[in-house]
């Protein structure tokens, strides 16, 4: 616990440091740290209005099982990683959740609960999942892909709420907002409008602005070219080869390095790439696919990558 | 000029034809002259087009249109000779259960084989498991199903087909990281297209496509009976075995580049064949001829379309498809 405290202040200040605005004689005060680690005085039952309505908690739950990889990191955010009994197949951050073969994906309600779990949390509903679950009198909270950043902030307090660590919540979300305040203010004013493109996978399916993961972007006033194939795909359209040469983007993002194994270097291989502004100055920039395709509070160091690919683009210009 | 030339012509017409509005049309609006003087200067830039139109000409548009063809024309050429040698109208890659056989030996030599060797390891286990495939489909059919009608074979296919799919289904599940890439290659693709399919394509489809011309004139012996065929002095179960591993070649060939596209080796020889007769010594060539225009042109649409997303292009081909498959039903019913 108190190692993963320290590692989340350490990364908040080595996040502030590249901000320049980190001075050394400002360590984190010992008063942070009691409050962050101390017991928190949330009182039980609580009604936590979640997606899947209102659910009453009556005590604090000490079994939990997350089937929602971003469930799992906002819980060991918060402090409930203890708390956490069993976690599914895709939740490996931190390295310390109890990732088991419970999958997300095709729940097995008897397996679910062969944990005996006292609260369950997911982010989709597949099937009867919360039916099932409650037949069997078991708490369910479903936490729903997050359409903005408020959402983000929303379910980190539930969260907190439901396992007793609201006052660390609260905590967490305003560093969220302080950092993403502090990550977006950071980029200096763009002289022009920048363009981008976000890689799903080697088949060129993108995101436009109107998902949680492109309006990352517009934060930075970074246009999207996915955005003029935006009435087809839903938010999420398959583009062409071609239209992507031709858009020239100054930005690649590549959210597929683990699914499909793709680098700077097999993008400049592509055939006709390599005339992409982005290729041939350098800025393609490789994600971690899980970090770009979650919404738990790991997404200030993904916007953090895209001020700093920002910035990049941003110096040269003035070079 | 024969009924037979005539139909070539317009084969090599509408080829010609398609493969320039495959090349000319694109989501990236580059002047149609321009291109074409590009071309036959080789290379050489007219004014007015720029180096990027260029390059997205020379390295994404013509090697989509020669792929496209080569899978077209490869699909096409070896539902004909399934046709033929199974003496079935609905014998068709996919329903065979060598497309789903090949796309199992695909995912197969993903999930499990080393990333760096995929452009040998991914055509050659397709292959295998389009062999595979059809012999099963052709085993139950026969054997199993009783008969030779039409039916038995085709429902041998699903069988196999539904069979070899949940197999390749679960390696996907149990291999997650896998997933992604595999569906993708489900829907069919040709978006990606490069150079480099072509020269993974290229030998085999060559091979597949001049053995099954070699023969055409012999599936038209096997058309009137094993037996009558054996007295005219054919030997039936060799020839039957060659037809087979060379359209097998082909589907795989095809499927490895492009994934699995459906239909297209249903609609197009009977397409050729209420156009020309049902003689395979015009049916194979056409077909090789009107699949490759058809799979260029059908391409133009899932790039344009919905420009600059893309449409899959299995989902095309299977909208046009299924409806032509039941008239291709209602049709062979009434000949049988």
């Amino acid at each position: 616990m108190g190692r993963r405290r320290t590692s989340i202040v350490w990364l908040l200040c080595s996040l502030v440091l590249v901000l320049g605005a980190c001075a050394s004689d400002k360590p984190p005060t010992g008063a942070d740290e009691t409050t962050l680690t101390g017991p928190t005085s949330a009182s039980f039952p609580v009604t936590i209005v979640t997606d899947n309505g209102d659910v009453t908690i009556d005590e604090r739950p000490e079994s939990i099982v997350s089937l929602s990889p971003t469930a799992t990191e906002m819980l060991f955010a918060v402090g409930a990683g203890d708390q956490l009994e069993a976690a599914d197949d895709q939740s490996n951050y931190p390295a310390e959740a109890p990732v088991t073969d419970l999958s997300g994906y095709e729940p097995n309600v008897e397996a679910i609960a062969s944990y005996e779990p006292d609260l369950v949390v997911y982010a989709t509903e597949t099937g009867d999942l919360g039916a099932s679950l409650d037949a069997l009198g078991i708490t369910t909270m479903v936490l729903p892909a997050a359409a903005k950043l408020d959402d983000v902030y929303e379910q980190i307090e539930q969260l907190g709420l439901a396992t007793g660590h609201e006052t660390e919540a609260t905590e967490v979300t305003e560093e969220l907002r302080a950092q993403v305040d502090a990550i977006t203010t950071s980029v200096a004013p763009v002289s022009r409008t920048l363009t981008f493109y976000h890689e799903l996978d080697d088949t060129f399916y993108s995101v436009t602005s109107s998902t949680f993961i492109g309006q990352l972007y517009t934060l930075f006033g970074l246009e999207n070219i996915a955005d003029e194939a935006d009435d087809t795909g839903g938010g999420y359209p398959q583009l062409s080869a071609e239209y992507i040469v031709d858009a020239d983007p100054d930005l690649i993002f590549l959210a597929d390095t683990k699914c499909c194994g793709q680098s700077a270097e097999t993008v400049a291989d592509r055939p006709g790439w390599d005339r992409i502004a982005a290729v041939e100055d350098g800025n393609v920039i490789p994600l971690d696919d899980d970090v770009a395709s979650r919404w738990g509070p790991r997404v200030v160091e993904y916007l953090q990558l895209i001020a700093d690919a920002v910035a990049v683009v941003e110096e040269a210009d003035a070079a | 000029m024969s009924r037979m030339t005539r139909s070539v012509v317009i084969g090599v017409g509408v080829l010609a034809v398609s493969a320039i509005v495959g090349v000319l049309v694109g989501p990236v609006h580059i002047a149609p002259g321009d291109a074409l003087r590009w071309f036959v200067s080789f290379g050489h830039l007219p004014s007015g087009m720029s180096e990027q139109d260029a390059a997205i000409l020379s390295n994404l548009r013509l090697p989509r249109v020669v792929v496209a063809g080569l899978v077209g024309a490869s699909l096409s050429a070896s539902g004909a000779a399934y046709q033929g040698v199974f003496r079935n109208p609905l014998a068709d890659p996919y329903l065979l259960g060598a497309a789903a056989g090949a796309g199992l030996g695909a995912t197969i030599a993903v999930a499990f084989g080393p990333e760096t060797a995929f452009a040998v390891t991914v055509p050659f286990a397709a292959f295998v498991g389009a062999i595979v495939g059809v012999g099963l489909a052709y085993l139950l059919g026969r054997s199993s199903l009783g008969g030779r009608s039409a039916t038995s074979l085709v429902l041998g296919g699903i069988a196999v087909a539904s069979f070899l799919t949940a197999l390749q289904t679960f390696i996907q599940q149990q291999r997650a990281e896998t997933l992604r890439q595999v569906y993708s290659w489900i829907l069919g693709r040709l978006g990606t297209s490069g150079w480099d399919d072509v020269r993974i394509a290229l030998p085999s489809v060559l091979v597949a496509l001049t053995t099954l011309w070699t023969v055409r004139r012999l599936l038209d012996v096997i058309e009137v009976g094993d037996l009558e065929a054996e007295s005219l002095g054919l030997n039936v179960a060799r020839l039957r075995m060659i037809v087979v591993i060379a359209a097998s070649l082909a589907t795989a060939a095809a499927v490895s580049v492009a994934g699995l596209i459906g239909f297209v080796g249903i609609i197009v020889p009977h397409t050729v064949r209420i156009l020309s007769g049902a003689s395979y010594r015009s049916v194979l060539p056409l077909s090789m001829l009107f699949g490759a225009s058809f799979l260029i042109l059908t391409d133009v649409v899932a790039r344009t379309a919905v420009a600059p997303a893309e449409i899959p292009i299995g989902v095309l081909t299977a909208l046009v498809g299924a409806p032509f498959f039941v008239f291709a039903l209602r049709r062979g019913a009434r000949v049988t």
